[in-house]
């Protein structure tokens, strides 16, 4: 695959450039992150403050853990003129564990990617009869937490070849494009300076590991393209729609640059 | 120090709408064919009115304007919150670079370091997909730079 490995040496030098200024990121490199690093790759996990992380740790305290119930709920209730709930095919939210890892994945009748909220999305449609559920409604964040949250503990692993490989291209294409008027790209803030603090902010790799997230700015749980809309306009750049092809490629290159990292959704997040 | 602060770019494209202005290019040095000149400074302020520092100070601050401070640590705006450090501090910087210097580090640091964070904060051409509220706008007016290069100038150790 088209792995650039100059941007890995940058990464070096932008840890490197960062050691010397952010004494609490140089603290935590030297941490043994157990899980949440894989190679030279850590969750946000690993730049979040310690009270951050403690909430997260703890599934009493996460507040994400509403939403995985909001998703439970629904699991078992029949909606849709067909008559059927998510359990009248799927039995136990068990069937579901291992499903997420491999998402967005490339689906043949769409000759498209397809990601978690729209498979969910196209059993209420095709298998239940029912309508879709809105981008950012707690029905299809409560029930895509709660898919994903199967997974906990499991590494990522997007396929990026065969059929899915031009998308893959797009969404590289994306990540490095320069835009808006501040002109930056997800690479000058992800790849070069994580660890760095950006005024308030402590930039980490800009991973989708733990999406949907609870975010104490939002005072609730987001999708991964949410994120992305406020990356694109904190640059002063018009965003794309949720669910866009733009940003379906775009999730599928930030998956991979995440690849092996474990799901921990819902995580928490400032 | 890391390679990104001190690089002496040659620059193999030097555009960009304002720096036909009057940027000041060293000997112009060839990359193979390709004829490049590495940009230092740019000379002629960008307004006949000379630059206020006290003002400079505040498109410095305002994280609407200059927002400096979101990448830069300045033990003079110690009373300011939260000092980024993606880019080095900037105590004494007007003891290192000249008005000209920063004017083009200010303007387009680019011209420097192509692939640098930092904006250009006097481009408003070849940008992608700006939001229609500031599109066609320079971070940053021809006045505003002028205050803020009058402000740098007073940051000397
Ligand atoms: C009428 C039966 C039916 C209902 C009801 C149904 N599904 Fe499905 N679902 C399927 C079938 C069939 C597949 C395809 C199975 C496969 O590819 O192995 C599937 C696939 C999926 C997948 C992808 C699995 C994978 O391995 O990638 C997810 C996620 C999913 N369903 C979630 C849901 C949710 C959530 C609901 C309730 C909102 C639901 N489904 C309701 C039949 C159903
Ligand atoms: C100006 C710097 C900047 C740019 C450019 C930027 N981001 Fe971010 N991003 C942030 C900040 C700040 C945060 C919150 C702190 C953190 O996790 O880095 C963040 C968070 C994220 C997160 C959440 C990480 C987590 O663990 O919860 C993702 C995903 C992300 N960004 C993706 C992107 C993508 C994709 C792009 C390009 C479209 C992008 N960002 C561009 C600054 C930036
Ligand atoms: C998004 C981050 C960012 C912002 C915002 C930013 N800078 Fe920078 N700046 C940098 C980085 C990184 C460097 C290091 C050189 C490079 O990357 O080209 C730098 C370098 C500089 C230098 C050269 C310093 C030296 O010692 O070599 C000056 C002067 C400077 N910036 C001034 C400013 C001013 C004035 C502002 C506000 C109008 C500003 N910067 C806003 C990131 C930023």
């Amino acid at each position: 695959m088209g792995i650039n490995l100059s941007r890995y040496a940058l990464f070096g030098l932008a840890l490197a450039l960062t050691a010397g200024v952010a004494a609490n990121a140089v603290a935590d490199e030297k941490k043994n992150w157990g899980a949440y690093q894989v190679e030279d790759r850590r969750s946000g996990y690993t730049y979040a403050a310690p009270e951050t992380r403690a909430m997260q740790d703890d599934n009493f305290q996460n507040p994400g853990m509403l939403w995985a119930e909001i998703g439970e709920e629904l699991w078992n209730k029949a909606d849709g003129e067909a008559g059927k709930s998510c359990a009248s095919c799927h039995k136990g939210p068990e069937s579901m564990k291992g499903v997420a890892v491999s998402y967005p994945k490339y689906v043949a009748e769409k000759k498209n990617l397809e990601n978690l909220e729209q498979r969910i999305n196209r059993c209420r449609t095709d298998n239940m009869k029912a309508k879709e559920w809105k981008y950012e409604s707690k029905e299809l964040l409560g029930m895509t937490v709660f898919v994903r949250h199967q997974s906990l503990g499991m590494p990522m692993n997007v396929k990026v070849d065969g059929e899915a490989a031009p998308f893959f291209k797009k969404g590289e294409e994306f990540y490095n494009q320069r835009r808006g008027q501040l002109d930056m790209a997800c690479k000058h803030c992800h790849e070069d300076f994580p660890g760095a603090q950006l005024r308030a902010n402590v930039l980490s790799e800009g991973q989708g590991n733990g999406f949907p997230v609870y975010r104490l700015k939002w005072n609730g749980v987001g999708s991964l393209h949410r994120r992305f809309r406020g990356c694109n306009k904190q640059v002063r750049s018009s965003a794309y729609g949720y669910g866009s092809d733009e940003y379906l490629a775009l999730e599928l290159y930030v998956m991979w640059r995440g690849r092996g990292l474990p799901v921990e959704t819902p995580a928490v997040r400032n | 120090m890391s390679k990104k602060y001190t690089t002496p770019f040659v620059a193999a494209v030097v555009g960009g709408a304002v720096l036909s202005l009057a940027a000041v290019c060293a000997q112009p040095v060839s990359a193979g064919t390709v004829e490049v000149a590495a940009m230092t400074e740019m000379k002629d302020p960008l307004t006949k009115q000379p630059g206020d520092a006290a003002k400079g100070k505040g498109v410095f601050a305002n994280r609407k304007l200059g927002n400096c401070l979101a990448c830069h640590k300045l033990e003079a705006m110690k009373e300011q919150s939260f000092h980024g450090e993606v880019g080095p501090p900037l105590d004494g910087v007007a003891s290192r670079y000249s008005v000209a210097e920063l004017r083009l580090r200010v303007v387009d640091p680019k011209a420097l370091n192509p692939d640098t964070i930092m904006p250009s904060f006097y481009k408003s051409e070849g940008l992608h997909r700006v939001l229609k509220k500031f599109a066609g706008k320079p971070i940053l007016d021809a006045q505003q730079v002028e205050d803020l290069l009058a402000y740098l100038a007073t940051l000397k150790e």
